[in-house]
């Protein structure tokens, strides 16, 4: 479980150049560093739900970005507040 | 081609903030994807997959809602809950009513 | 199959109604009346919301905390809805709600979503100009302001509080309410008395 204030990375991963899927995790996202905000208890992973296969729950989190991190022109005063499955997160370790 | 954040063919583009009413068409697809929604026909993931599975030249000319009936149509095919046939049939059969 | 399913939507939605009522599974009575309950779900619902929030700072605290449960105290149908989240507007912050993937929009409480909201200009350029596509409405936040784009992206539903605009002191709700326009409580427009 991730507390609110985590640092994570989203997966710098692209299922969809392997096959036939449906991703929930905006491409633009991919690789970036985010700040978990908020749990939201756990849905069933629509990666499965999208092929009528049995679907696990997955927890679900409101994660911050700085949209300035992932597109540089604009304000610097700009965030990106996304739902990201848990699976998409790793944890961002003190000492990286 | 649907994973649209930040799209730079888009990104001088205006948005059209004019209303657009819907027409006939597009509630009752609307409402014919919630009822197999409901029904656990054909959820909504998978209303999404079958729209993202659409080319990107066809994706950016269909209306919102010519989207979804390819959509639903498809997986209602890929489930076998009707049959290419029967849908031929019928399309056949629509034609010659009109 | 691919070839068929390019017939016309228009000659697709009737073969695949008759087809479906044929085999017993949907009818034109249950078409009928999902669209009525559809059609019934519009922005007054939401705006009301907002009023209460207004005017009343319990109703205000348990919007937040939960949306979907402080629309069905107003009377807002929300069975089989996804669950709703409220983002508040204040004097720093901003919000702006989008669906980069597809059009995921808070139906229950302002019905059908508007066609800009589902176009691929707004979606693309929400996350990444979003200051630049809320000149588009004429809204200019001032700089030092804090913006905050939503995403929704999965399970919830998202709806922006909006702030209580000046010169609207003693006003009754339903005279607040009647300010409150669908793209306010989406963030491309604020509300004004």
């Amino acid at each position: 479980m991730l507390a609110p204030g985590s640092q994570v990375l989203v997966k710098n991963d692209w299922p969809e150049t392997r096959g036939p899927c449906h991703i929930r995790t905006p491409h633009y996202l991919r690789g970036h560093r985010g700040v978990v905000v908020r749990q939201f208890g756990a849905f069933p992973n629509p990666e499965d739900l999208a092929f009528a296969r049995p679907a696990a729950r997955v927890p679900l989190y409101h994660v911050a970005f700085s949209r300035q991190d992932i597109w540089p022109e604009g304000s610097d005063r700009d965030e990106l507040l996304v739902e990201i499955y848990e699976h998409w997160l790793e944890p961002v370790g003190a000492a990286s | 081609m649907h994973d649209l954040g930040g799209a730079s063919k888009f990104m001088c583009e205006p948005v059209d903030i004019e209303a657009h009413a819907l027409t006939d068409f597009d509630r009752e697809v609307d409402a014919l994807r919630q009822l197999l929604g409901a029904k656990e026909i054909m959820g909504v993931d998978e209303l999404r997959r079958g729209i993202e599975a659409i080319p990107e030249a066809d994706y950016l000319r269909l209306s919102y809602y010519r989207k979804w009936i390819r959509s639903i149509t498809g997986n209602l095919l890929q489930k076998g809950v009707i049959t290419e046939a029967e849908l031929r049939a019928e399309l056949d059969a629509g034609q010659g009513r009109v | 199959m691919d070839k068929i399913l390019e017939t016309d939507g228009e000659r697709l939605l009737v073969a695949v109604r008759n087809l479906l009522e044929a085999k017993g599974l949907v009818t034109t009575a249950e078409i009928t009346e999902r669209r009525a309950i559809t059609d019934a779900a519009n922005p007054g619902q939401g705006a009301r919301m907002v009023a209460k929030a207004w005017t009343d700072p319990a109703y205000r605290v348990a919007m937040l905390s939960d949306g979907a449960k402080a629309a069905e105290a107003l009377g807002i149908p929300m069975r089989g809805m996804p669950p709703l989240g409220v983002l508040e507007n204040t004097a720093e912050l901003h919000n702006l709600v989008v669906c980069t993937l597809c059009s995921c929009y808070p139906r229950a409480v302002l019905g059908y979503p508007p066609f800009w909201f589902k176009s691929a200009a707004y979606r693309a350029r929400a996350v990444r100009d979003p200051r630049g596509l809320l000149a588009e409405w004429g809204t200019h936040l001032p700089e030092a302001m804090k913006l905050r784009v939503v995403d929704s992206t999965a399970d919830y539903r998202w709806m922006v509080l909006p702030m209580r605009p000046a010169g609207t002191e003693g006003w009754s709700e339903e005279k607040l309410a009647s300010i409150v326009r669908e793209g306010d409580m989406i963030g491309v427009t604020i509300p004004a008395a």
